[in-house]
Formats: structure tokens, C-alpha cells, sequence
């Protein structure tokens, strides 16, 4: 049993920690996060030349990584730095082409040269397939993606839209996009496609859509962790800064208590997050990535209210760092499925 | 035991019923149903109404302007304002400083305060809480010092809800810094916000939103004769203050109307294909949290009859606090996970209206539930609740 990461991985984290810490200053990423274009086009493609992006698939489709432990290896370190980056769209996308053998296209994102979105949710549609409603008719598509991570200023969207009874895949370069911040900061848009142009890269992708939302789900728990990590940390902290009643508020064993319950709850979202990335190349990957994406979701809720709670008034404050992490933990169990709905899911399968 | 109202309050729960429906405007109504902010000419409309049929000041006896309510009455009234989504009365003059005025204050006070608040002409907010005094509020460093006929106040006050908007603040100062107990020794005095050396800053919150701030003393002069009660008796004044308006600490009011709305919600929102209704996990959280509710509607109802019985209030407040406090929380938390996916826009109608994806009301949903997380914090945070349950059950 070994759960050290490779010599390649430890650098890549170390780099990565280092650029992130130096880029993202709470008071930039926070101007990032909720100004348009909610992110920095510069600071992406830096992100790209360090070859986080590379990190993301395997040799055979022109990038250096690719497995489970890649991803979270990366999404650990944006989750720890809040950094607003449309990276969720991007890993999603780059594996899903990498599955098809669009080996130009591959390339061409793991250099930062174009920057792609992913687009499976509609407002009737959650992250299932089945439902999804966009109708392909020739080379056109018709209907609506809704909540679009990193859409706006993107250069190429990737559709899951209905042809003929399949699930396909197309490309999509001039829609109507219509972006905002999230309440967490980064950005999302509504993608409304009338009749409008794309590409066909697949018929019938069903099973490449999946392995991609699985990824990005695993890439989401590791960024929950990295935030959980810091946030805990950080009420640590305040715990033994803040004095009431003559004391700091850390000598209270009613509260010392509940920090444990949080540290507890992190060690286990970080071992279901292993166990969740070990499995992303294996036949059980999506119950295990569904494990992980539900205590995860629970995890971060636990530790989002609680590092609220323990800080009082402070934590409410937009001045204060933690109440971004607070809201970035919650949020993310509304990207890709919330806990219940991954609990259904291992439900029905059992 | 008859866990019903009588017919006489039925009655008025009908007559008040009715008279919000025809008098609560539409489009405040629909305000505070999507939880956006309101203006201060919001809360001026409403109370201006309620004045004028004489049912603002519902704590007040009746020589003072007050309806004259029983303790039931005053419950029944806030809870059918709550579901008429009425905007909130802003408690600080009404439930706050009036009844501390009336109890404390001097004639003169009384005569001269009390008509304006009712009227509207001032809008008082709370100086308490300070950077170093949250929980522990006998810790407060503003001090007033004694000059001829004036104090002169230095020092900074947090948390002021709603400052932006006021004309005057009440505030617990330290006037005797020497007191041998950190309770002792403090003051509870009036001050115009108009006075020279008072800055008022804004904070912004978690949800992107402005409801609090913080106020700076910089000496400002205050005449004596703002004092209120005896010098350095403010402690019991403030201790007054905190236990006189517990019939509506539990919301069960808001809770209701959230919850019901939460049931529309869930009929309407889909996940895994299947409305939220059919969904046996969602709807087992959505019945556990109705049950709670329940339990905490009777369990106020019997704090509600024991203090209709004259009964000296126990710590049941406290456990209506934390109760009330986690249930709302609760169902804001489930209010936001129904919408899934589009619960993440910020702020939600940043959207144009042709876009969004869900009704106006929940648009706010993810915004809500962030900024009340503020209620198990404010107001005695439900940790210093349970401090104050644990020293009653173990005998002080």
C-alpha cells in the first residue's frame, strides 16, 4: 500500500500551488470571480504553458496524464487557491474529444489556444441523459443548454444533443450565450441554440459523455477537498485568535468537538476522493465516482456551515475569505448532480 | 388539554387575515416573496398602514398607542403576517426601544419618542455588538464619559442592522470603566445619527448583499439627558430587552410559509427524471423537517400559554431559538438543493427575465439561504443558547 504521489504529480502540485498563490490574491480573484469575463483569459492560457491541461489525458492523445490521480492533483490545488478558471468545461471537454480521436482539437486545448465548455444540462434536463431534450436536425441544433460553466468567452462548446433516438456530440462555435457570475463566483452562461450551425463529432457518444461528466465530478470532489483543507484551517485559526468570555473561543470543548467532526468528515471525503480516482479508468467507475460525489457533497455542506458558525459574524462578511470557500463548498453540490441525486443513482443500481 | 384556540381567536385570526389580504400591497407582497431587498420605503408603506389601523406597536399597552393584544393575540398576528408575506416590522423602535422606554424611560422620553416611532418619523437602530463584544456582550469597550451636561461617547458599534436607513441609535456604552464586574458599569443611552463625529460604514455580506454596518464614535456629545433609566444600570435594561419579545423567536410563521412553498417547489422541480414530490429522498427530508415544525408549533404554543399564565419564562426560549432557527435554515437548504443546477446564478436576476430558469420567487434561493446563516449567529448565537439551557438544567 502506497499513498504517496508520484515524484511528477508532487511537482506538478508544487508548481501549480506556487503560480496559484501568486496569481490569485484574495482581492484579484475575487474582482476575477464576479466581474466579466469572470475569469482571466491570460491567466488561463498560463495555466496551459504549465501544462495543466496536458495533465488531463493520456500520452496516446497528445497530453501527459490522464488518469484519476492527474485530475485530482490539479483540482485539488484549484479548489485550495478558489481559483475561478473555467477548468471544469475544460477537462470535460478535452477527455470527451480525446475519447473521440479529435487529436487537432485535443492539441489545440492542451496548448490554451482554444478554450472549450461542455454543455449536457437543460432546464428540464439535470445531468441525465435521457432527458435531454436539444434536437440535432442536419447540421443544425435546436433548443437549450442552461448553467454552462466557463460558455461565455469560450471558443468552442460542446453539445450533447438528441439524433436520432442517440445521444450525439457536436460542436458549437457561434452560439447565442448569454453569461453571469455564479453565486460563488466564475462564470456560466445560457447557450440558446435556434437552428444554429455545428459540427458532428459524434452519433452516438453516450458512453464518452458519461466518462466525462464522471471526470469532472472526481475533478469536483478534489477541488472540495483542497477547499475543506483551507477553510478548516483557516477556523482553526480564528478559533484561537478570537477571544469572548475572557478566553480564546478554541478552549472551549463544546466547540473543539465540532472541529474534530470536521477534521473526521474531510479525511473521509479525501479517502472516497482516492478511492473515487482510482476507479475512473475501471468498470466500476461510476458507482464510485457517485460514492464520492454524495459524501463529498455532505462533507462540504458540514464543513461550509460549521466554519460559518464557528467564526460568527465574521464569516457572513464578503470582506473575509472564508465566506467565499464557504460558499464555493456548497455550491459545488449543485454542479454535476447533488448528493441525493448521486445517492439515487447508487439506489437504483444496487 | 385543547390544543385549539378559542372562538373568539379564531375570529380574529380572520379578521386579521382578511385585513392583510386587502391592505398588504401587491408588489410589496411579491418583494419579500422572491426575498429581494427592500427599499426603506418598503417598511415605511407597510407600518404606515398598520399605524393608521392601529396595530403597529402590538407590545405596546394601549395608553401608549399599543392595540392591546393578548400575548396569543400578538402570536396569531404575527404569524398571518408571515404568511401573507407582509414585509418584517423593523423591530428596533417597536419591539426594542418602545417597551424598554415605557418601562424605563422618563416621561419626557415617552412623550416625546414614542409618538415618532409610531409615526414613523425616526427609525431607530441597535448599538450593541462590538468587534470584541459578540457573545461575550458585557465586553464592550465604547465608553461615555461624563462632561457637565453631556457624555461624551467614544468607540465603534457592529452588526447595525439596517443603520443605512436610520435616524438615531440606542446604545450600551461603559460609563464607569472601573466597575468591579464587566456587567457593571454600563449605560443604555439614545443617540441622533446626525451628531457630528458619527461614521457609519456598510459591510457587505456573504450573499453580495448590504444590511449591516459598522458605526464609529469619534467624541461625539450627547446631552445627559439622553440617558435612560439610572447610570450604569443599562445591564438590566439590556437584560429586559432581551427577554420581553420571545412570542415570535421561533418563526414558526416564516417557517410555515416556507415550507409550504417548498411543497409547490418540489411539485414543480425535477430530478432523476421524476418531480421532487415522487422523489422518496428528498420528500423524506422535506416530512422529517415538517415534523419538526409541528413539534415546535405546539412547543410554542405551551411557552405562548405558560406566559399567558403569568409564569416567569424558563431557558424555553433558547430551545425555540435554536429549534426555530435550525429548521428555517433547514428548509432554505432545501429550497436552494430542489432547484439543482439552477439554484448557481448570482446574483439570480442578473438574468434577463426571458431566461430564467426558475420562478422569480426562488430565484434568490442559493442568496437566501447564505445570508441566514445569520440567524443561528445573531441575537445570542445558538451556542450561547445552549449555555444558557445547560446552566439551567444543571442548577445554575
Amino acid at each position: 500500500m502506497d499513498f504517496t504521489p508520484t515524484e511528477d504529480r508532487r511537482m506538478l502540485s508544487d508548481t501549480l500551488r506556487r503560480f496559484l498563490t501568486d496569481s490569485y490574491p484574495f482581492e484579484t480573484r475575487n474582482k476575477l470571480a464576479y466581474d466579466p469575463p469572470y475569469h482571466s483569459p491570460e491567466k488561463y492560457t498560463e495555466l496551459a504553458e504549465l501544462g495543466v491541461i496536458g495533465a488531463f489525458v493520456k500520452e496516446d492523445a497528445g497530453g501527459f496524464g490522464g488518469e484519476g490521480f492527474d485530475i485530482t492533483t490539479v483540482f485539488e490545488e484549484i479548489g485550495r487557491a478558489l481559483c475561478p478558471e473555467p477548468l471544469l468545461g475544460t477537462l470535460m471537454s478535452v477527455r470527451a474529444l480525446a475519447d473521440l480521436g479529435k487529436t487537432d482539437m485535443v492539441e489545440k486545448i492542451i496548448a490554451g489556444e482554444i478554450r472549450p465548455a461542455f454543455a449536457v444540462f437543460e432546464p428540464e434536463a439535470g445531468e441525465r441523459l435521457d432527458d435531454i431534450r436539444t434536437e440535432a436536425s442536419g447540421k443544425k441544433l435546436t433548443g437549450r443548454k442552461s448553467v454552462v460553466y466557463g460558455a461565455e468567452g469560450g471558443d468552442l462548446i460542446l453539445v450533447a444533443a438528441r439524433l436520432s433516438g442517440n445521444i450525439a456530440l457536436y460542436a458549437v462555435r457561434d452560439a447565442e450565450i448569454s453569461g453571469y457570475a455564479m453565486m460563488d463566483g466564475a462564470g456560466a452562461g445560457e447557450v440558446l441554440l435556434d437552428n444554429t450551425e455545428a459540427e458532428l463529432l459524434s452519433e452516438d457518444c453516450r458512453e464518452v459523455i458519461e466518462a466525462a461528466l464522471d471526470a469532472g465530478r472526481l475533478a469536483l470532489c478534489a477541488e472540495a477537498v483542497g477547499a475543506m483543507d483551507v477553510q478548516q484551517a483557516m477556523t482553526i485559526d480564528y478559533m484561537k485568535q478570537r477571544k469572548q468570555f475572557g478566553r480564546p473561543i478554541a478552549a472551549f470543548q463544546a466547540l473543539q468537538h465540532r472541529i474534530v467532526d470536521m477534521a473526521i468528515e474531510i479525511e473521509q471525503a479525501r479517502s472516497i476522493t482516492i478511492l473515487a480516482a482510482s476507479h475512473l479508468g475501471g468498470e466500476h467507475r461510476s458507482r464510485f465516482v457517485a460514492m464520492a460525489k454524495n459524501l463529498v457533497g455532505r462533507a462540504a455542506e458540514l464543513i461550509s456551515e460549521e466554519s460559518v458558525q464557528l467564526h460568527g459574524g465574521i464569516g457572513m462578511t464578503w470582506e473575509y475569505p472564508g465566506a467565499h470557500y464557504a460558499k464555493r463548498l456548497v455550491m459545488i453540490d449543485h454542479q454535476l448532480g447533488s448528493a441525493e441525486s448521486h445517492l439515487l443513482r447508487l439506489m437504483e443500481a444496487a | 388539554m385543547d390544543l385549539t384556540f378559542t372562538p373568539e381567536e379564531e375570529a380574529f385570526r380572520h379578521e386579521v387575515r382578511s385585513f392583510f389580504r386587502e391592505n398588504l400591497p401587491d408588489d410589496l407582497r411579491e418583494k419579500v416573496r422572491g426575498n429581494r431587498p427592500l427599499a426603506k420605503e418598503d417598511y415605511e408603506r407597510w407600518q404606515a398602514i398598520l399605524h393608521e389601523k392601529g396595530w403597529l406597536a402590538a407590545s405596546w399597552p394601549e395608553r401608549y398607542g399599543g392595540p392591546g393584544w393578548t400575548a396569543t393575540e400578538r402570536h396569531i398576528v404575527a404569524e398571518e403576517m408571515a404568511l401573507a408575506y407582509a414585509p418584517r416590522l423593523v423591530a428596533f423602535g417597536l419591539n426594542m426601544l418602545g417597551p424598554v422606554l415605557i418601562k424605563f424611560g422618563s416621561e419626557e422620553q415617552k412623550k416625546t419618542i414614542l409618538p415618532r416611532i409610531l409615526d414613523g418619523s425616526d427609525w431607530w437602530c441597535q448599538g450593541y455588538s462590538e468587534p470584541g463584544a459578540g457573545s461575550d456582550l458585557a465586553n464592550l469597550k465604547t465608553t461615555a464619559t461624563r462632561d457637565g451636561d453631556d457624555y461624551i461617547i467614544n468607540g465603534q458599534k457592529t452588526w447595525t442592522t439596517l443603520g443605512q436607513h436610520a435616524d438615531k441609535i440606542f446604545c450600551l456604552v461603559r460609563t464607569d470603566p472601573e466597575a468591579a464586574k464587566p456587567q457593571e458599569g454600563i449605560s443604555f443611552i439614545l443617540v441622533d445619527l446626525e451628531t457630528p463625529g458619527i461614521e457609519m460604514r456598510p459591510i457587505r455580506t456573504i450573499d453580495g448583499g448590504y444590511e449591516v454596518n459598522e458605526v464609529f464614535f469619534t467624541d461625539v456629545r450627547v446631552p445627559a439627558a439622553n440617558l435612560v433609566g439610572e447610570e450604569n444600570a443599562g445591564w438590566t435594561i439590556a437584560k429586559y430587552l432581551l427577554t420581553h419579545e420571545r412570542t415570535n423567536i421561533a418563526g414558526v410563521g416564516f417557517a410555515a410559509r416556507d415550507l409550504s412553498a417548498l411543497k409547490e417547489l418540489a411539485a414543480r422541480s425535477f430530478r432523476n427524471g421524476k418531480p421532487l414530490s415522487e422523489d422518496p429522498l428528498f420528500m423524506a427530508e422535506l416530512m422529517r423537517t415538517e415534523i419538526d415544525l409541528e413539534a415546535m408549533r405546539i412547543t410554542n404554543l405551551r411557552v405562548l400559554a405558560e406566559s399567558e399564565s403569568g409564569a416567569a419564562g424558563g431557558p424555553e426560549s433558547s430551545m425555540l431559538k435554536i429549534k426555530g432557527t435550525v429548521i428555517l435554515q433547514k428548509l432554505n437548504s432545501l429550497t436552494r438543493q430542489a432547484l439543482g443546477a439552477a439554484a448557481a446564478p448570482f446574483p439570480a436576476d442578473a438574468l434577463p427575465p426571458n431566461l430564467l430558469t426558475v420562478a422569480p420567487e426562488n430565484a434568490s434561493a442559493a442568496a437566501t439561504y447564505f445570508n441566514n446563516r445569520k440567524l443561528s449567529i445573531f441575537g445570542g448565537s445558538n451556542e450561547i443558547q445552549r449555555n444558557i439551557i445547560a446552566k439551567d438544567l444543571f442548577g445554575k
